[in-house]
């Protein structure tokens, strides 16, 4: 029975990986990953681990998946760039190579545990009660640091995805902040033109190289890119 | 089932993600064959806790689950920054740091 579980797990786990690679529409490889994540969690159920495949449904294949959603749809699905030629076939070679390296390992170590079913079950293993005292008492340090990257991530990512808001009228007609705006440099550099609006920005920019073209047609207007 | 079938789906696993990641170019798919690689050692690190009789390698497994979710977040914030700025979502194009 367990076989059966087992291979049919893992079918889907592999497949499942087969088609985030190679599916052209990210939001398709998205679905196809929580298809392999959900059939992992099956496979780590026969592994005796309950706490990590129910902490693999809930966070990963809930939550992350998600938020990986909400990104997809709100890039839009794009259109996906072929890669170079080169890349393309050395890629699947290196995995190949990595895949025959690795059961070449696996099957010359003659580990006799691996052959085995692992060690007697104890009532317990694997349990959210064991896990808890474990991270509470062996493996406090990992946790504390843990739940501290998790903070850094969380402001990390506040900070790269904040919206550069634009300024109300009165701000933007300080003359000291408007004689920043009028420094020649190159656009969407992230600095004050950013921040003081998208839309104030670029109408300056189409005043300048107005006023450069008119000036110096022969000259392009430097400083002042796309 | 004995313990090196699995180490056999997680070896596989491990290197269709390493494919992704070297043949696709839309960073949210390099991320998701990321998260491929970081599950297939998620699942050798439970079998060979299932093998040992001793929780130590499903604790790992959560702190490698912890680290995956901080890995996302900080990449989808750097995509949705890219985006905001009109760059090419594309690995390729953004090679402004290569020196």
């Amino acid at each position: 029975m367990s076989a059966v579980l087992f291979f049919i797990a893992a079918i889907l786990a592999i497949s499942g990986a087969i088609g985030v690679v190679t599916l052209r529409n990210p939001f398709y490889s998205v679905l196809a990953l929580v298809g392999h994540l959900v059939a992992l969690a099956a496979l780590f159920l026969l592994l005796r681990a309950e706490f990590v495949a129910a902490a693999q449904v809930v966070v990963y294949a809930g939550a992350v998946m998600v938020l990986y959603v909400f990104v997809v749809a709100y890039v839009g699905g794009g259109e996906e760039y072929a890669a170079g030629a080169a890349l393309r076939i050395l890629g699947p070679l290196f995995a190949l190579a990595l895949a025959v390296e690795l059961c070449i390992a696996m099957l010359g170590t003659g580990l006799s545990g691996i052959s085995g079913k692992g060690a007697p079950y104890v009532l317990g293993f694997g349990t959210p009660r064991q896990i808890g005292r474990l991270f509470l008492t062996d493996y406090l340090f990992p946790f504390e640091a843990a739940s501290l990257l998790l903070l850094v991530a969380a402001i990390g990512a506040v900070v790269l995805a904040r919206r550069r808001r634009g300024l109300d009228e009165e701000e933007a007609a300080d003359p000291d902040f408007q004689r920043r705006l009028h420094q020649r440099r190159p656009t969407f550099t992230g600095t004050m033109a950013e921040g003081a609006g998208l839309r104030v920005a670029i109408e300056e920019i189409e005043q300048v190289r107005a006023a450069v073209t008119e000036n110096a047609p022969s000259r392009p207007p430097t400083g002042v890119t796309e | 089932m004995a313990i090196g079938w699995y180490l056999t789906v997680s070896a596989l696993i491990f290197c269709i993600g390493a494919s992704g990641v070297l043949t696709r170019r839309n960073p949210l798919v390099v991320l998701l064959c990321l998260e491929l690689m970081l599950n297939a050692a998620n699942l050798a690190l439970v079998a060979f806790a299932r093998m040992w009789g001793n929780e130590a390698g499903q604790i790992f497994a959560l702190i490698v689950m912890v680290v995956a979710a901080c890995e996302v977040t900080v990449g989808l914030g750097l995509i949705v920054a890219i985006y905001r700025r009109n760059l090419p979502i594309d690995v390729d194009e953004l090679h402004e740091l290569n020196g």
